[in-house]
């Protein structure tokens, strides 16, 4: 490709200059450093965009389900609306509650917002575009995403009110609940593709007895591991606190850990929600849907580059979470629970031994 | 120059300062969250001795599941910190023969170099591409697999113990069971009546 090509040349002039200004070492130190954070700050603002005009494609969405135009009014249909949105929360006042913890009430929307971008590091965008290709990236993305449960429940402390504390009980006590369901789907992928690297993920699913045929989408993960693409979606809406587990923002039960916050506070809070939707998107995508493979193996469709199709899988992915939420009634707290520890705990535990035996057969289809 | 020692000293700096303030915080719910910040830089440090396995599993186990436990232990309990000074010079030989113990082992390891630990060689240097996660994984199911299932099992007791401890069955609760709740058939719930129709009076 050539935008890798163009890539590469500046990279190595960078290294060269920077070599001859402050010596081989130093100055080669200095520049991964100036590059690593220019392409940190790169994707940060790319994921910020993303979750701004998520935002957008949400009101958009909904309102055609209900019959309705949606934002329409700031620019072209309504396509500036979502900086009008972010102008409004930055210019509204915040409220910091009397008695209120104020160095946490302000840190933890920004510890939410943080652990969902740092997880970002690890996904790959494409076979040669990724910020950090590790080893153990799967295991990276579970340590990291298991840190957003601060957030919530240091803003429901820090609050000093017994409804955000309340709220941000229940809330956590949702998330550790679904992370351990999501966790054992994880594993059944990493045990299939053997490796705990997402690059190697997608390049396990490229290959088997129907991509030799040119039925790639027959070879991705979601076919042998349906159960488990169920039980990491639904957890991973679960995770994200979306309707229909919204219990945080329900009209009928709004206790939730952020009753106290407003302005921009509040909108750091919804920017991580909408970060960490599309991050369970993307690996949703990466781990059952082949990350950036196309469908098909012909001509037309190699001809798209791969990161078209991994986007496309993820707007399929995204469009789901939006639809969920414009379709389905809330689910009740008991429920939420009864889903997470009898239904989907069991049911993972089981396909997970069922996969284990399975590879040890000489049926095993990841050879 | 090497960039690897400023980043070991930027951690432990922030490391030795949380730790510090874990024990000299006020509020106790503060000092849980210096005891996460500790964990989440011994992390980072770990990461930098290419033991990344651990380093994840640190932040997976400790600071993802452990610490929130006990965060919400600590901000449910009503902590009187008058009470809790107490007994503080009652609690101090014990303490302090700890910490005796703890600076003793310290001595001991960091010392090495005079106790003759210098025999045991360095691990040698694997190489960029090595994976400890694939290392550790091959070692704990086949050299270690026996001890590895045991603590297993023991944990295992130790949740069933746990859940059969705390479990009682309340005779009065409103539970309701799901499976019952959608077997339920129409005519479990409403009756229809034929009824003639009636002609109106007047």
């Amino acid at each position: 490709m050539d935008l890798l090509g163009l890539y590469a040349k500046i990279i190595a002039t960078g290294l060269t200059f920077a070599q001859g200004m402050l010596g081989p070492e130093l100055g080669a130190a200095v520049f991964t450093l100036v590059k690593t954070s220019v392409l940190i700050g790169v994707m940060v603002g790319a994921i910020l965009g993303a979750v701004a005009y998520l935002t957008l494609l949400e009101r958009k969405v909904i309102g055609y389900m209900q019959v309705r135009i949606g934002p329409n009014r700031v620019g072209p249909l309504g396509l500036l609306q979502p900086i009008a949105d972010g102008v409004k929360l930055v210019f509204k006042e915040i409220i910091i509650p009397s008695g209120a913890d104020k160095v946490l009430f302000v840190l933890a929307p920004i510890v939410a917002l943080t652990v969902a971008m740092a997880a970002w590091a690890v996904v790959p965008f494409s076979p040669q575009v990724v910020l950090a290709n590790v080893n153990a990236g799967l295991l990276y993305i579970m340590a990291i995403t298991s840190m957003g449960v601060y957030g919530i429940i240091v803003a429901g402390w820090a609050s000093n009110s017994k409804y955000a504390f309340l709220g941000a009980m229940r809330a956590a006590a949702q998330i550790v609940s679904y992370e351990i369901a999501m966790g054992f789907a994880l594993v059944c992928v990493l045990m299939v593709s053997q490796s705990l690297n997402l690059s190697d993920i997608v390049g396990g699913q490229e290959k088997g007895y129907f991509a030799s045929m040119g039925l790639n989408f027959l070879s991705w993960n979601w076919l042998p591991l349906a159960p488990m693409l169920l039980v990491y979606f639904i957890s991973g809406v679960a995770e994200t606190q979306r309707a229909p587990f919204d219990m945080a923002e329900g009209e009928s039960e709004i206790v939730g850990f952020h009753v106290e916050y407003s302005g921009m506070l509040f909108g750091v809070f919804s920017m991580a929600e909408y970060a960490n939707m599309i991050l369970v998107s993307f690996l949703t995508a990466i781990m059952f849907f082949g990350g950036w493979a196309a469908p098909l193996d012909s001509t037309l469709f190699n001809a798209i580059p791969g990161f078209f199709w991994l986007l496309g899988k993820v707007l399929c992915v995204l469009i789901l979470f939006l639809w969920f939420r414009a379709t389905f009634p809330r689910y009740r707290y008991d429920q939420i629970m009864r889903l997470g520890w009898k239904v989907f705990i069991p049911l993972t535990i089981v396909w997970l031994v069922l996969i284990a035996a399975w590879m040890q057969t000489p049926f095993s289809i990841w050879r | 120059m090497n960039i690897e020692p400023i980043v070991f000293y930027i951690l432990s700096t922030i490391l030795l300062l949380a730790a510090l303030r874990v024990i000299t915080a006020r509020n106790p719910v503060h000092a849980v969250l210096f005891l996460v910040l500790a964990f989440f830089t011994a992390s980072g440090i770990w990461m930098l001795l290419r033991a990344e396995f651990l380093a994840i599993v640190l932040v997976l186990v400790y600071v993802g599941a452990v610490m929130v436990l006990f965060l919400f232990v600590v901000m449910m309990l009503d902590i009187n910190l008058d009470r809790l000074r107490e007994g503080f010079w009652s609690y101090l030989p014990l303490g302090a023969a700890v910490g005796v113990l703890m600076v003793v082992e310290m001595i001991l390891v960091l010392g090495g170099k005079y106790f003759g630990l210098e025999h045991l060689p360095n691990p040698a240097d694997p190489g960029a591409g090595y994976s400890n996660t694939k290392e550790l994984g091959r070692i704990l199911y086949t050299d270690y697999v026996y001890p590895f299932e045991l603590a297993a099992v023991i944990l295992l007791v130790a949740i069933v113990a746990a859940v059969a401890l705390t479990l009682r069955g309340r005779k009065d609760r409103k539970h309701q069971d799901p499976s019952q709740q959608i077997a339920v058939k129409r005519a479990d719930r409403v009756r229809l009546v034929s009824m003639p129709s009636e002609k109106k009076d007047n």
